[in-house]
């Protein structure tokens, strides 16, 4: 029971990845990908959990001694998400590349037309 | 483990599912924002509220801007 | 290879890849029960010694504004490279119409635009006194930007970004994020050091060099989406 977030990560990326491996139109193989990235993002902010403290904001009138979970994890994931955003932009600029060269976002028959 | 926990972990594994069993990219489009807005619960019950706003603002504004102009290029030139 | 082989090979090797990772997994500390030591620390000290209520902002851009400064830059290079592959010559005699008819669309988008760019504004100015900052903050205000469109005003949208303000502003974002790291050597400390003087904690003052670069970081992801989002729009506005 207290493996479950990591075995939930484990599970969106395999579920990814086989989609990815299975997909026949690239936009939604680029879908995919986002699923398999939100898997780190969930096995990150699992790791850096601590059963019963809060967020690591501190404004004025919360004691600290309540506690706190782990900063350093929630910071990597932030800048991470936003960083995505762009990653996904140029994968999908790459497929109306694709679609104005060889008129198809078929995988398949993307593989086939060059053999 | 608190059950809030659990609930939400189980509807994040069934949302990842709902997304890549959606054949179609517009269809999926439509879930995978509604799978972000399920993710940014999971983020904010395990304590990360800057996650959450990073999350929510890219999966409903910037994602689905990007992908749906993408599709609809796509579309555009299947009519000539 | 075709499909089939393609499929067996994914199920081998992806029943492996489910062991390996089950198996490290079931190795790690349970859920809830971290021991990494750089997080205690970091709890306790940083409202002190940065004078922040937001520890996780603080250490975006200060304990590690290195990191921060390469993400910056992959921002940077990504609408960069978008804008290269997309943009091509384009044909200025057709001018676009507003597509959208419904009024209720036109509305709601309208009314949505102004508290979408006050709330984004909002996250970045006060990212380091509560959850928020330049990251979360700039994809809102771009979101507020782009929703001219989509409401249905492609000639306000148009006007409210223009190309070379666009650009500029994405450049002198990630331009000053370095700029501050150099100040801080000419300053005499190290590169991205926190230099500037700090304030009281709690307040819109505080932090030295963090709202600095919390400023910039905004600047530069407003910058960055909002020329992406263009460039895609621009894509299906002008079929080539």
């Amino acid at each position: 029971m207290t493996v479950l977030p990591y075995l939930l990560a484990a599970w969106l990326f395999l579920v990814g990845l086989y989609d990815v491996v299975t997909s026949r139109h690239l936009v939604h193989l680029v879908i995919c990908l986002i699923v398999m990235q939100s898997a780190t993002y969930v096995l990150l902010l699992a790791i850096g959990y601590r059963s019963g403290k809060k967020a690591p904001i501190f404004t004025a009138g919360v004691p600290v001694k309540v506690g706190a979970v782990d900063p350093v994890v929630q910071a990597l994931t932030l800048t991470d998400v936003v960083v995505s955003v762009t990653g996904v932009a140029l994968l999908l600029a790459l497929v109306v590349e694709i679609w104005k060269r060889a008129g198809t976002v078929d995988p398949d028959r993307l593989r086939r037309k060059e053999s | 483990m608190i059950p809030l926990q659990l609930v939400t972990i189980a509807l994040v594994g069934l949302g990842g599912l709902a997304v890549v069993t959606s054949r179609d990219p517009l269809r999926q489009t439509i879930v995978a924002g509604l799978y972000g807005l399920v993710l940014v619960v999971l983020f904010v019950v395990l304590q990360a509220p800057d996650v959450a706003l990073s999350e929510l603002v890219a999966s409903t504004v910037a994602f689905p801007f990007i992908v749906l102009a993408a599709l609809a290029k796509l579309r555009d030139r299947r009519r000539e | 290879m075709s499909r089939n082989v393609r499929l067996g090979l994914f199920a081998a090797a992806g029943a492996m890849l489910a062991a390996l990772l089950v198996w490290g997994f079931t190795g790690l500390p349970a859920f809830g029960d971290f021991q990494g030591e750089y997080g205690w620390i970091l709890n306790d000290v940083a409202g002190h010694e940065r004078h922040v209520t937001n520890v996780v902002a603080s250490v975006v851009f200060d304990y590690r504004g290195f990191d921060t400064l390469g993400e910056e830059f992959i921002l940077f290079a990504a609408a960069i490279g978008v804008a290269l592959l997309l943009r091509e010559a384009r044909d200025d005699r057709e001018r676009p119409r507003d597509e959208v008819r419904s009024d209720a669309v036109r509305a709601v988008g309208l009314m949505l635009v102004g508290p979408t760019v006050v709330v984004g504004l909002y996250l970045v100015a006060h990212g380091y006194l509560t959850p928020g900052g330049g990251f979360q903050g700039g994809v809102a205000v771009a979101a507020g930007v782009v929703l001219l469109y989509a409401a249905g005003r492609y000639r306000a949208y148009s006007a409210a970004s223009p190309h070379g303000l666009v650009e500029l502003a994405e450049g002198a974002g990630a331009g000053a994020y370095a700029a501050v790291g150099v100040a801080a050597l000419f300053a005499g400390g190290l590169f991205l050091e926190n230099v500037v003087e700090l304030g009281t904690r709690g307040t819109l003052a505080s932090g030295g060099t963090i709202p600095i670069l919390n400023a910039a970081a905004g600047l530069e992801v407003t910058a960055a989406v909002v020329l992406l989002l263009h460039e895609f729009l621009e894509e299906v506005m002008y079929p080539a």
